[in-house]
């Protein structure tokens, strides 16, 4: 649909197992202009978004379009948002 | 300078590998190297290593970039597997080339403690009972990755 602005949401690691799936689109938040902006949405929903955004959101790291962010920076429409704990390979 | 860069489920095999990053490196005078394995104890029994595609390949690519540079490489391989992998399977390669031994093996240190702070990589342990377990990031990994944060980190 023309004008509806909407970003992609992605979800890893304990992150996925917890809220049930890795990715969703959906209408940018009235008003939002910052990741913190979105994370205060996401931690508005019921249940298990509300733990994991919400009480537990200290832990949550994020990237913008592929690259390391955080709750200052911005989001625009058509981003792709990741949301995952800190990283733990090598 | 050859840098090469792979996440694959695939094992990686270090004669391989070696003669790539060979390719013209006529006047490097040795290759540090590091080959992770899957560490058991405790009752583990394999790791699931889950990464964000794109993203992971990305900020590899920047950590071998920055150590080239940094280090004068003359050769960069940077292979990470994903998926299931048991007890004592290889989970990490990194081969740095250069002209002497000081700059491969600082390279090596470099990039692994890069790789394990800001490459987008997440273990799920699994346990010989059954139980799983998201591995939690350590506060030394980031102590280490420090250390190199003198002129700026890849990322």
């Amino acid at each position: 649909m023309e004008g509806v602005p909407v970003i992609t949401i992605l979800y890893f690691a304990w992150l996925r197992d917890r809220l049930g799936r890795s990715s969703e689109s959906m209408p940018l938040p009235e008003g939002a202009r910052c990741v913190g902006d979105v994370i205060r949405s996401l931690a508005g929903r019921e249940g298990e978004y509300q733990a994991v955004f919400g009480t537990q959101g200290g832990v949550v790291r994020c990237a913008v379009n592929q690259e390391f962010a955080s709750p200052e920076d911005g989001v625009r429409a058509g981003d792709e948002i990741a949301f995952f704990p800190p990283v733990t390979g090598g | 300078m050859t840098i090469r860069v792979s996440v694959q489920t695939t094992i990686f095999s270090m004669d391989a590998e070696l003669p790539r990053l060979m390719q013209g490196g006529q006047e490097a005078g040795g290759v540090g190297a590091f080959l992770g394995v899957v560490r058991g104890g405790a009752g583990l029994r394999a790791l699931t290593l889950e990464h964000y595609p794109g993203m992971t390949e990305s900020m590899i690519g920047r950590i071998a970039a920055e150590a080239q540079t940094r280090f004068g490489l003359s050769g960069c391989t940077i292979i990470h597997r994903v998926g299931r992998l048991t007890v004592g399977e290889p989970i990490v390669l990194v081969l740095c080339l250069a002209a002497h031994r000081a700059a491969a093996l600082d390279a090596t240190a470099f990039v692994m403690d890069w790789l394990k702070t800001r490459a987008p990589f997440w273990k799920r342990e699994e346990f010989e009972d059954g139980r799983t377990a998201w591995v939690e990031a350590r506060e030394a990994d980031d102590i280490a990755a420090s250390r190199w944060a003198r002129d700026g980190r890849p990322g």
